[in-house]
Protein backbone atom coordinates (compact mmCIF):
# COMPACT_ATOMS: atom_id res chain seq x y z
CA UNK A 1 0.00 0.00 0.00
CA UNK A 2 1.30 3.32 -0.64
CA UNK A 3 0.03 6.11 1.17
CA UNK A 4 0.06 9.73 -0.07
CA UNK A 5 2.79 11.95 1.19
CA UNK A 6 1.23 13.73 3.96
CA UNK A 7 3.13 17.04 3.21
CA UNK A 8 0.98 17.00 -0.30
CA UNK A 9 -2.59 16.62 1.54
CA UNK A 10 -5.17 19.53 1.13
CA UNK A 11 -5.58 21.04 5.26
CA UNK A 12 -9.05 19.16 4.87
CA UNK A 13 -6.86 15.59 5.59
CA UNK A 14 -3.92 17.18 7.63
CA UNK A 15 -4.67 16.53 10.94
CA UNK A 16 -3.44 18.71 14.06
CA UNK A 17 -3.31 18.83 17.88
CA UNK A 18 -4.05 21.54 19.20
CA UNK A 19 -4.94 20.86 22.82
CA UNK A 20 -3.71 18.79 25.83
CA UNK A 21 -4.66 18.11 29.20
CA UNK A 22 -3.06 15.46 31.33
CA UNK A 23 -2.60 13.69 34.89
CA UNK A 24 0.35 12.27 35.29
CA UNK A 25 2.24 10.72 38.80
CA UNK A 26 4.44 13.70 38.20
CA UNK A 27 1.94 16.45 37.05
CA UNK A 28 -0.77 17.92 36.34
CA UNK A 29 -0.54 19.76 33.15
CA UNK A 30 1.93 19.59 30.43
CA UNK A 31 4.27 22.24 31.98
CA UNK A 32 4.92 20.35 35.33
CA UNK A 33 5.28 17.31 33.58
CA UNK A 34 7.96 18.13 31.29
CA UNK A 35 9.51 20.34 34.50
CA UNK A 36 9.61 17.16 36.06
CA UNK A 37 10.64 14.67 32.57
CA UNK A 38 14.11 17.61 32.70
CA UNK A 39 15.14 17.50 36.36
CA UNK A 40 14.56 13.91 36.96
CA UNK A 41 11.75 14.11 39.24
CA UNK A 42 9.86 10.55 39.40
CA UNK A 43 6.22 10.37 40.16
CA UNK A 44 6.35 7.38 41.93
CA UNK A 45 6.00 6.50 45.72
CA UNK A 46 4.77 3.66 47.74
CA UNK A 47 1.57 2.64 47.69
CA UNK A 48 -0.95 0.16 49.70
CA UNK A 49 -4.20 -1.88 48.40
CA UNK A 50 -6.42 -4.02 49.46
CA UNK A 51 -5.53 -7.66 49.76
CA UNK A 52 -2.46 -6.82 48.01
CA UNK A 53 -0.83 -5.12 50.70
CA UNK A 54 2.30 -2.77 50.06
CA UNK A 55 3.11 -2.23 46.43
CA UNK A 56 4.36 1.11 44.72
CA UNK A 57 2.62 2.95 42.24
CA UNK A 58 2.16 5.81 40.17
CA UNK A 59 -0.38 8.29 41.53
CA UNK A 60 -2.21 11.35 39.74
CA UNK A 61 -3.69 14.35 42.48
CA UNK A 62 -5.58 16.21 40.33
CA UNK A 63 -8.53 18.36 41.80
CA UNK A 64 -11.39 16.18 40.59
CA UNK A 65 -14.03 18.83 42.27
CA UNK A 66 -12.81 21.65 39.68
CA UNK A 67 -14.74 20.44 37.08
CA UNK A 68 -16.84 17.72 38.43
CA UNK A 69 -19.54 17.99 41.26
CA UNK A 70 -19.02 15.63 44.28
CA UNK A 71 -21.90 13.61 43.40
CA UNK A 72 -20.99 12.84 39.78
CA UNK A 73 -17.76 11.47 40.82
CA UNK A 74 -19.14 9.40 43.32
CA UNK A 75 -21.26 8.28 40.48
CA UNK A 76 -19.26 7.56 38.19
CA UNK A 77 -15.67 5.74 38.34
CA UNK A 78 -11.99 6.85 38.49
CA UNK A 79 -11.23 6.57 35.21
CA UNK A 80 -14.31 8.71 34.27
CA UNK A 81 -13.17 11.19 36.73
CA UNK A 82 -9.55 10.90 34.91
CA UNK A 83 -11.10 11.60 31.42
CA UNK A 84 -13.32 14.27 32.79
CA UNK A 85 -10.46 16.18 34.05
CA UNK A 86 -8.51 16.14 30.91
CA UNK A 87 -10.99 16.50 28.50
CA UNK A 88 -11.75 20.03 30.30
CA UNK A 89 -7.82 20.55 30.82
CA UNK A 90 -7.84 19.72 27.06
CA UNK A 91 -10.34 22.14 25.56
CA UNK A 92 -9.35 24.63 28.19
CA UNK A 93 -5.59 24.59 26.59
CA UNK A 94 -6.78 24.77 22.95
CA UNK A 95 -8.95 28.06 23.12
CA UNK A 96 -11.97 26.37 21.28
CA UNK A 97 -14.94 28.45 21.92
CA UNK A 98 -16.60 25.58 23.66
CA UNK A 99 -20.16 27.22 24.47
CA UNK A 100 -20.57 27.76 20.85
CA UNK A 101 -18.86 24.53 18.93
CA UNK A 102 -21.53 22.16 17.73
CA UNK A 103 -21.42 19.66 20.24
CA UNK A 104 -23.24 17.13 17.69
CA UNK A 105 -19.41 17.57 15.57
CA UNK A 106 -17.08 16.44 18.58
CA UNK A 107 -15.97 12.59 18.90
CA UNK A 108 -14.91 11.13 22.04
CA UNK A 109 -12.28 8.31 21.37
CA UNK A 110 -10.56 7.33 24.76
CA UNK A 111 -7.93 4.30 25.04
CA UNK A 112 -8.05 1.95 27.64
CA UNK A 113 -6.22 -0.95 28.85
CA UNK A 114 -8.85 -2.50 30.41
CA UNK A 115 -12.25 -1.11 32.03
CA UNK A 116 -14.03 -2.00 35.15
CA UNK A 117 -11.84 -4.57 36.91
CA UNK A 118 -11.78 -1.77 39.59
CA UNK A 119 -15.88 -1.62 40.72
CA UNK A 120 -16.16 -4.95 40.16
CA UNK A 121 -13.42 -5.94 42.82
CA UNK A 122 -15.04 -3.07 44.52
CA UNK A 123 -18.27 -4.87 44.89
CA UNK A 124 -17.35 -8.07 45.26
CA UNK A 125 -15.19 -6.94 48.29
CA UNK A 126 -18.99 -5.12 49.18
CA UNK A 127 -21.12 -8.55 49.62
CA UNK A 128 -18.00 -10.35 50.73
CA UNK A 129 -19.22 -8.00 53.92
CA UNK A 130 -22.69 -9.16 53.49
CA UNK A 131 -21.95 -13.35 53.24
CA UNK A 132 -21.84 -12.91 49.19
CA UNK A 133 -25.57 -11.84 49.19
CA UNK A 134 -26.03 -10.75 45.97
CA UNK A 135 -29.30 -8.22 46.72
CA UNK A 136 -25.79 -5.86 47.97
CA UNK A 137 -24.58 -5.76 45.26
CA UNK A 138 -24.89 -1.84 43.64
CA UNK A 139 -26.92 -0.92 40.91
CA UNK A 140 -24.30 1.26 39.97
CA UNK A 141 -22.56 -1.52 38.76
CA UNK A 142 -23.29 -1.80 35.10
CA UNK A 143 -22.92 1.96 33.84
CA UNK A 144 -20.17 2.03 35.72
CA UNK A 145 -18.19 -1.41 34.19
CA UNK A 146 -19.59 -1.00 30.53
CA UNK A 147 -16.61 -0.52 28.30
CA UNK A 148 -17.31 2.69 26.96
CA UNK A 149 -17.83 4.12 30.57
CA UNK A 150 -14.65 6.66 30.95
CA UNK A 151 -15.68 8.52 27.21
CA UNK A 152 -19.18 8.17 27.74
CA UNK A 153 -18.91 10.28 31.10
CA UNK A 154 -16.64 12.92 29.08
CA UNK A 155 -19.00 12.84 26.61
CA UNK A 156 -22.50 13.32 29.49
CA UNK A 157 -19.91 16.17 31.33
CA UNK A 158 -19.51 17.98 28.07
CA UNK A 159 -23.04 17.41 26.69
CA UNK A 160 -21.38 15.90 23.57
CA UNK A 161 -23.61 14.35 21.31
CA UNK A 162 -21.57 13.23 18.87
CA UNK A 163 -20.28 9.40 18.93
CA UNK A 164 -18.19 8.02 21.76
CA UNK A 165 -16.31 5.24 22.65
CA UNK A 166 -13.01 3.69 24.27
CA UNK A 167 -10.93 1.93 22.52
CA UNK A 168 -9.29 -1.62 24.22
CA UNK A 169 -6.14 -2.03 23.04
CA UNK A 170 -4.00 -2.93 26.11
CA UNK A 171 -1.26 -0.73 26.54
CA UNK A 172 -0.97 0.51 22.86
CA UNK A 173 -4.51 2.30 23.80
CA UNK A 174 -3.40 5.46 23.89
CA UNK A 175 -1.95 5.66 20.18
CA UNK A 176 -4.74 3.85 19.25
CA UNK A 177 -6.97 6.71 20.39
CA UNK A 178 -4.97 9.31 18.42
CA UNK A 179 -5.19 7.07 15.54
CA UNK A 180 -8.79 6.56 15.56
CA UNK A 181 -9.02 10.65 15.74
CA UNK A 182 -7.07 10.77 12.17
CA UNK A 183 -9.06 8.26 10.73
CA UNK A 184 -12.88 9.83 11.88
CA UNK A 185 -11.39 13.08 11.12
CA UNK A 186 -10.51 12.72 7.73
CA UNK A 187 -13.59 10.82 7.31
CA UNK A 188 -15.14 13.80 8.02
CA UNK A 189 -17.31 12.17 10.73
CA UNK A 190 -16.52 14.66 13.19
CA UNK A 191 -14.81 18.02 13.30
CA UNK A 192 -13.60 18.19 16.44
CA UNK A 193 -11.90 14.96 18.39
CA UNK A 194 -11.11 14.60 22.23
CA UNK A 195 -8.62 11.71 22.10
CA UNK A 196 -5.71 9.95 23.93
CA UNK A 197 -6.21 7.52 26.49
CA UNK A 198 -7.27 7.01 30.24
CA UNK A 199 -6.12 4.85 33.31
CA UNK A 200 -7.58 4.04 36.89
CA UNK A 201 -5.28 0.81 36.92
CA UNK A 202 -3.99 0.87 40.25
CA UNK A 203 -7.16 0.56 41.87
CA UNK A 204 -7.23 -2.93 40.69
CA UNK A 205 -5.72 -4.90 43.16
CA UNK A 206 -5.84 -7.53 40.85
CA UNK A 207 -2.62 -5.74 38.00
CA UNK A 208 -0.43 -5.86 40.82
CA UNK A 209 -1.55 -9.30 41.95
CA UNK A 210 -0.99 -10.23 37.84
CA UNK A 211 1.88 -8.52 37.32
CA UNK A 212 3.92 -10.05 40.81
CA UNK A 213 2.28 -14.03 39.74
CA UNK A 214 3.79 -13.32 36.19
CA UNK A 215 7.61 -12.00 38.12
CA UNK A 216 7.13 -8.78 36.10
CA UNK A 217 5.98 -6.27 38.89
CA UNK A 218 8.87 -3.98 39.95
CA UNK A 219 9.92 -4.30 43.34
CA UNK A 220 12.63 -1.46 44.84
CA UNK A 221 13.51 0.05 48.60
CA UNK A 222 13.38 3.33 47.06
CA UNK A 223 10.21 3.82 44.80
CA UNK A 224 11.38 6.53 42.76
CA UNK A 225 14.17 4.01 41.80
CA UNK A 226 11.95 1.22 40.81
CA UNK A 227 11.02 2.13 37.25
CA UNK A 228 14.29 1.26 35.11
CA UNK A 229 13.49 0.97 32.03
CA UNK A 230 16.81 -0.47 29.74
CA UNK A 231 18.87 -0.89 33.11
CA UNK A 232 20.47 -3.97 33.77
CA UNK A 233 19.06 -4.30 37.52
CA UNK A 234 15.21 -3.72 36.64
CA UNK A 235 12.79 -6.23 37.66
CA UNK A 236 9.18 -5.26 36.44
CA UNK A 237 6.51 -2.85 35.74
CA UNK A 238 5.71 -0.22 37.95
CA UNK A 239 2.09 0.13 37.79
CA UNK A 240 0.68 3.89 37.34
CA UNK A 241 -2.91 5.74 37.10
CA UNK A 242 -2.98 8.63 34.64
CA UNK A 243 -5.08 10.29 31.72
CA UNK A 244 -4.14 12.33 28.57
CA UNK A 245 -6.43 13.25 26.13
CA UNK A 246 -5.80 15.81 22.61
CA UNK A 247 -8.07 17.97 20.92
CA UNK A 248 -7.34 16.76 17.25
CA UNK A 249 -8.46 18.59 14.39
CA UNK A 250 -8.22 19.22 10.80
CA UNK A 251 -5.75 21.81 9.92
CA UNK A 252 -7.91 23.73 7.98
CA UNK A 253 -10.30 24.03 10.84
CA UNK A 254 -7.66 25.06 13.10
CA UNK A 255 -6.19 27.67 10.96
CA UNK A 256 -9.64 29.06 10.62
CA UNK A 257 -9.53 29.79 13.81
CA UNK A 258 -5.87 30.61 14.32
CA UNK A 259 -5.23 27.85 16.74
CA UNK A 260 -2.29 27.42 18.65
CA UNK A 261 -1.08 24.35 16.65
CA UNK A 262 1.30 22.11 18.54
CA UNK A 263 1.67 19.01 16.62
CA UNK A 264 0.88 17.56 13.03
CA UNK A 265 0.36 13.69 13.04
CA UNK A 266 2.27 12.59 9.96
CA UNK A 267 2.47 9.29 10.39
CA UNK A 268 0.86 6.42 11.95
CA UNK A 269 0.89 1.94 12.26
CA UNK A 270 -0.79 -0.60 13.88
CA UNK A 271 0.14 -4.15 13.78
CA UNK A 272 -0.01 -7.56 15.45
CA UNK A 273 2.68 -10.00 16.82
CA UNK A 274 0.33 -13.22 16.51
CA UNK A 275 2.95 -15.21 18.10
CA UNK A 276 2.15 -14.85 21.73
CA UNK A 277 0.06 -13.88 24.97
CA UNK A 278 2.13 -11.58 26.66
CA UNK A 279 5.77 -12.03 25.23
CA UNK A 280 6.49 -9.66 22.78
CA UNK A 281 7.74 -9.97 18.83
CA UNK A 282 10.75 -7.59 18.34
CA UNK A 283 10.37 -7.93 14.40
CA UNK A 284 7.18 -7.09 14.56
CA UNK A 285 7.48 -4.53 16.44
CA UNK A 286 10.35 -3.01 14.08
CA UNK A 287 7.89 -3.22 11.20
CA UNK A 288 4.79 -1.31 13.04
CA UNK A 289 7.84 1.44 13.28
CA UNK A 290 8.15 0.91 9.82
CA UNK A 291 4.59 1.25 8.81
CA UNK A 292 4.30 4.04 10.72
CA UNK A 293 7.33 5.60 8.33
CA UNK A 294 6.36 4.82 5.10
CA UNK A 295 2.67 6.64 6.10
CA UNK A 296 4.82 9.91 6.62
CA UNK A 297 7.23 9.38 3.86
CA UNK A 298 10.20 9.54 6.32
CA UNK A 299 13.65 7.36 6.65
CA UNK A 300 14.47 6.47 10.27
CA UNK A 301 17.46 8.90 10.02
CA UNK A 302 14.87 12.00 9.96
CA UNK A 303 13.58 11.19 13.23
CA UNK A 304 15.18 13.09 15.86
CA UNK A 305 13.37 11.25 19.09
CA UNK A 306 12.23 7.76 19.62
CA UNK A 307 10.15 7.74 22.27
CA UNK A 308 9.98 3.75 23.96
CA UNK A 309 7.28 2.18 25.11
CA UNK A 310 9.93 0.05 27.45
CA UNK A 311 8.28 -1.25 30.76
CA UNK A 312 11.33 -2.53 32.47
CA UNK A 313 11.01 -6.41 32.10
CA UNK A 314 13.77 -8.36 31.51
CA UNK A 315 12.28 -9.86 28.09
CA UNK A 316 10.61 -7.21 27.05
CA UNK A 317 12.91 -4.27 26.75
CA UNK A 318 15.68 -6.90 25.30
CA UNK A 319 12.90 -6.87 22.55
CA UNK A 320 12.17 -3.44 21.93
CA UNK A 321 15.79 -2.95 21.97
CA UNK A 322 15.77 -4.95 19.13
CA UNK A 323 13.16 -3.53 17.25
CA UNK A 324 14.98 -0.08 17.67
CA UNK A 325 18.15 -1.24 16.66
CA UNK A 326 16.61 -2.81 13.79
CA UNK A 327 15.08 0.45 12.14
CA UNK A 328 17.24 3.40 13.81
CA UNK A 329 20.32 1.09 14.52
CA UNK A 330 22.68 3.04 11.76
CA UNK A 331 20.98 6.70 12.68
CA UNK A 332 23.24 8.57 14.96
CA UNK A 333 21.16 11.42 15.13
CA UNK A 334 18.37 9.98 16.35
CA UNK A 335 17.62 9.83 20.38
CA UNK A 336 15.76 7.23 22.25
CA UNK A 337 14.38 7.79 25.81
CA UNK A 338 11.73 6.31 27.87
CA UNK A 339 8.94 8.17 29.86
CA UNK A 340 7.81 5.29 32.17
CA UNK A 341 10.96 5.78 34.12
CA UNK A 342 9.66 8.74 35.38
CA UNK A 343 6.06 7.67 36.01
CA UNK A 344 6.05 3.83 35.67
CA UNK A 345 3.22 2.28 33.19
CA UNK A 346 0.36 4.53 32.97
CA UNK A 347 -1.20 1.67 31.12
CA UNK A 348 -4.33 3.07 28.72
CA UNK A 349 -2.81 6.61 29.09
CA UNK A 350 0.77 5.42 28.38
CA UNK A 351 1.26 5.92 24.86
CA UNK A 352 -0.75 9.72 24.45
CA UNK A 353 0.95 10.64 27.69
CA UNK A 354 4.16 10.07 26.95
CA UNK A 355 3.65 11.69 23.44
CA UNK A 356 2.85 14.56 25.41
CA UNK A 357 5.74 14.81 27.40
CA UNK A 358 8.17 14.78 24.56
CA UNK A 359 6.40 17.36 22.89
CA UNK A 360 7.85 20.03 24.68
CA UNK A 361 11.18 19.43 22.58
CA UNK A 362 9.57 21.19 19.25
CA UNK A 363 9.46 24.68 21.47
CA UNK A 364 12.76 23.90 24.31
CA UNK A 365 14.56 21.23 21.22
CA UNK A 366 15.53 19.40 24.58
CA UNK A 367 15.12 15.68 24.70
CA UNK A 368 13.94 14.50 28.10
CA UNK A 369 16.01 11.43 29.39
CA UNK A 370 15.67 7.96 30.20
CA UNK A 371 16.37 7.96 34.51
CA UNK A 372 17.25 5.05 36.74
CA UNK A 373 19.96 3.69 33.90
CA UNK A 374 22.68 2.94 35.81
CA UNK A 375 24.17 0.19 33.84
CA UNK A 376 22.57 -0.08 30.10
CA UNK A 377 22.15 -4.00 30.08
CA UNK A 378 24.41 -5.17 27.59
CA UNK A 379 22.01 -7.45 26.96
CA UNK A 380 20.19 -4.82 24.99
CA UNK A 381 21.61 -4.09 21.39
CA UNK A 382 23.18 -0.95 21.20
CA UNK A 383 20.50 2.46 21.22
CA UNK A 384 21.16 6.22 21.62
CA UNK A 385 19.40 6.01 24.90
CA UNK A 386 19.60 9.62 26.17
CA UNK A 387 20.56 8.75 29.95
CA UNK A 388 19.83 10.49 33.48
CA UNK A 389 20.76 13.73 31.67
CA UNK A 390 18.23 16.07 29.09
CA UNK A 391 20.09 16.93 26.25
CA UNK A 392 19.99 20.02 24.33
CA UNK A 393 20.01 18.90 20.69
CA UNK A 394 18.71 22.54 18.68
CA UNK A 395 16.04 22.00 16.47
CA UNK A 396 13.46 18.51 16.43
CA UNK A 397 11.35 18.05 13.62
CA UNK A 398 9.96 14.53 14.15
CA UNK A 399 8.90 12.28 17.25
CA UNK A 400 8.04 8.77 16.78
CA UNK A 401 5.89 7.34 19.96
CA UNK A 402 5.89 3.71 20.46
CA UNK A 403 3.16 1.77 22.61
CA UNK A 404 2.93 -2.37 22.93
CA UNK A 405 0.48 -4.32 24.64
CA UNK A 406 -0.37 -7.68 25.59
CA UNK A 407 -1.84 -10.08 22.95
CA UNK A 408 0.29 -8.97 20.88
CA UNK A 409 -0.85 -5.09 19.86
CA UNK A 410 1.89 -2.75 18.64
CA UNK A 411 1.08 1.05 18.03
CA UNK A 412 3.61 3.63 16.42
CA UNK A 413 2.16 7.34 15.88
CA UNK A 414 4.52 10.03 14.54
CA UNK A 415 4.16 13.89 14.81
CA UNK A 416 5.95 16.68 13.12
CA UNK A 417 6.58 20.18 14.63
CA UNK A 418 3.95 22.30 13.41
CA UNK B 1 -35.66 3.84 66.43
CA UNK B 2 -38.00 7.14 67.04
CA UNK B 3 -39.50 8.83 64.00
CA UNK B 4 -36.28 11.81 64.82
CA UNK B 5 -33.71 9.21 64.82
CA UNK B 6 -34.75 8.07 61.55
CA UNK B 7 -35.07 11.29 59.86
CA UNK B 8 -31.64 11.86 61.18
CA UNK B 9 -30.94 8.37 59.13
CA UNK B 10 -32.58 9.53 56.19
CA UNK B 11 -30.52 12.79 56.52
CA UNK B 12 -27.32 10.83 57.04
CA UNK B 13 -27.82 8.81 53.49
CA UNK B 14 -28.93 12.11 51.92
CA UNK B 15 -25.90 13.44 52.42
CA UNK B 16 -23.60 10.81 51.15
CA UNK B 17 -25.87 10.01 47.83
CA UNK B 18 -25.83 14.04 47.44
CA UNK B 19 -23.09 15.91 49.22
CA UNK B 20 -23.59 18.96 47.03
CA UNK B 21 -27.13 19.74 48.82
CA UNK B 22 -27.85 21.63 51.39
CA UNK B 23 -29.85 19.43 53.77
CA UNK B 24 -30.01 21.82 56.21
CA UNK B 25 -32.66 23.31 54.41
CA UNK B 26 -35.07 20.25 53.51
CA UNK B 27 -39.09 20.58 53.95
CA UNK B 28 -40.46 17.65 55.51
CA UNK B 29 -43.35 17.81 53.62
CA UNK B 30 -42.29 18.57 49.98
CA UNK B 31 -41.12 16.11 47.59
CA UNK B 32 -37.40 14.99 47.73
CA UNK B 33 -37.48 15.72 44.06
CA UNK B 34 -38.53 19.08 44.20
CA UNK B 35 -35.67 20.42 46.49
CA UNK B 36 -32.85 18.43 44.84
CA UNK B 37 -31.69 16.51 42.17
CA UNK B 38 -32.57 12.73 42.83
CA UNK B 39 -33.34 10.80 39.70
CA UNK B 40 -34.62 6.86 40.27
CA UNK B 41 -30.49 6.08 40.49
CA UNK B 42 -30.39 8.11 43.25
CA UNK B 43 -33.98 6.65 45.00
CA UNK B 44 -31.99 2.80 44.63
CA UNK B 45 -29.44 4.11 46.64
CA UNK B 46 -31.64 5.58 49.30
CA UNK B 47 -33.36 1.71 49.10
CA UNK B 48 -29.93 0.02 48.94
CA UNK B 49 -28.30 1.76 51.97
CA UNK B 50 -31.33 0.64 53.95
CA UNK B 51 -31.10 -2.61 53.18
CA UNK B 52 -27.15 -2.56 54.18
CA UNK B 53 -27.08 -0.21 57.05
CA UNK B 54 -30.21 -2.06 59.17
CA UNK B 55 -31.40 -4.84 56.91
CA UNK B 56 -34.82 -2.77 56.01
CA UNK B 57 -35.98 -4.22 52.89
CA UNK B 58 -38.19 -1.73 50.68
CA UNK B 59 -40.09 -3.35 47.92
CA UNK B 60 -40.37 -1.59 44.71
CA UNK B 61 -44.36 -1.14 44.87
CA UNK B 62 -43.55 1.09 48.20
CA UNK B 63 -41.44 3.37 46.24
CA UNK B 64 -43.87 5.75 46.30
CA UNK B 65 -43.55 5.87 50.16
CA UNK B 66 -39.72 7.82 49.91
CA UNK B 67 -41.47 10.78 48.33
CA UNK B 68 -40.97 13.17 50.97
CA UNK B 69 -38.88 12.90 54.28
CA UNK B 70 -42.48 12.86 55.80
CA UNK B 71 -43.58 10.25 54.12
CA UNK B 72 -40.33 8.41 54.41
CA UNK B 73 -40.63 8.63 57.94
CA UNK B 74 -43.57 7.83 58.37
CA UNK B 75 -43.62 4.47 55.89
CA UNK B 76 -40.44 3.81 57.78
CA UNK B 77 -41.48 4.09 61.16
CA UNK B 78 -43.01 0.58 61.99
CA UNK B 79 -40.46 -1.02 59.72
CA UNK B 80 -37.59 0.19 61.26
CA UNK B 81 -39.21 0.42 65.26
CA UNK B 82 -36.48 -2.11 66.29
CA UNK B 83 -33.64 -1.17 64.83
CA UNK B 84 -31.10 0.14 67.15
Amino acid sequence: MTYPNPADLPDSQRIVITGIGLTSPNGNSLSEMRDGLLNGKSGISDYEIRYFGKTIAGVCDFEIKKYQSRKDARRGTRAGSVGVWCANEAIVHSGIDWDNFDKSRVGVYVGVTEHGNVETETEIYEISQYDYDCQFWSHHHNPRTVANNPAGEIALHLSITGPHYTIGAACAAGNAGLIQAVQMLRLGECDLALAGGCSESIHTFGIFAGFNSQNALATHLDPTKASRPFDKDRNGIVVSEGGCLYTIERLEDAKKRNANIVAEIVGYGMNTDATDFVLPNAERQSQCMQMALNRAHLSPEQIDIVSTHATGTGQGDILEATAVHTVFGGCEKTLINNTKSFIGHTMGAAGALELAGNLPSFDDGVVHPTINVDTFDSDCPAINLVQNEAREVGKVEYILNSSFGMLGINSCVIVKRP
Amino acid sequence: MSPQEIRQVIIDILADIAPDEDLSTLKDDQSFRDQMELDSMDFLDIVMELRKRYRVQVPEEDYPQLDSMATTVSYLTPKMATCA
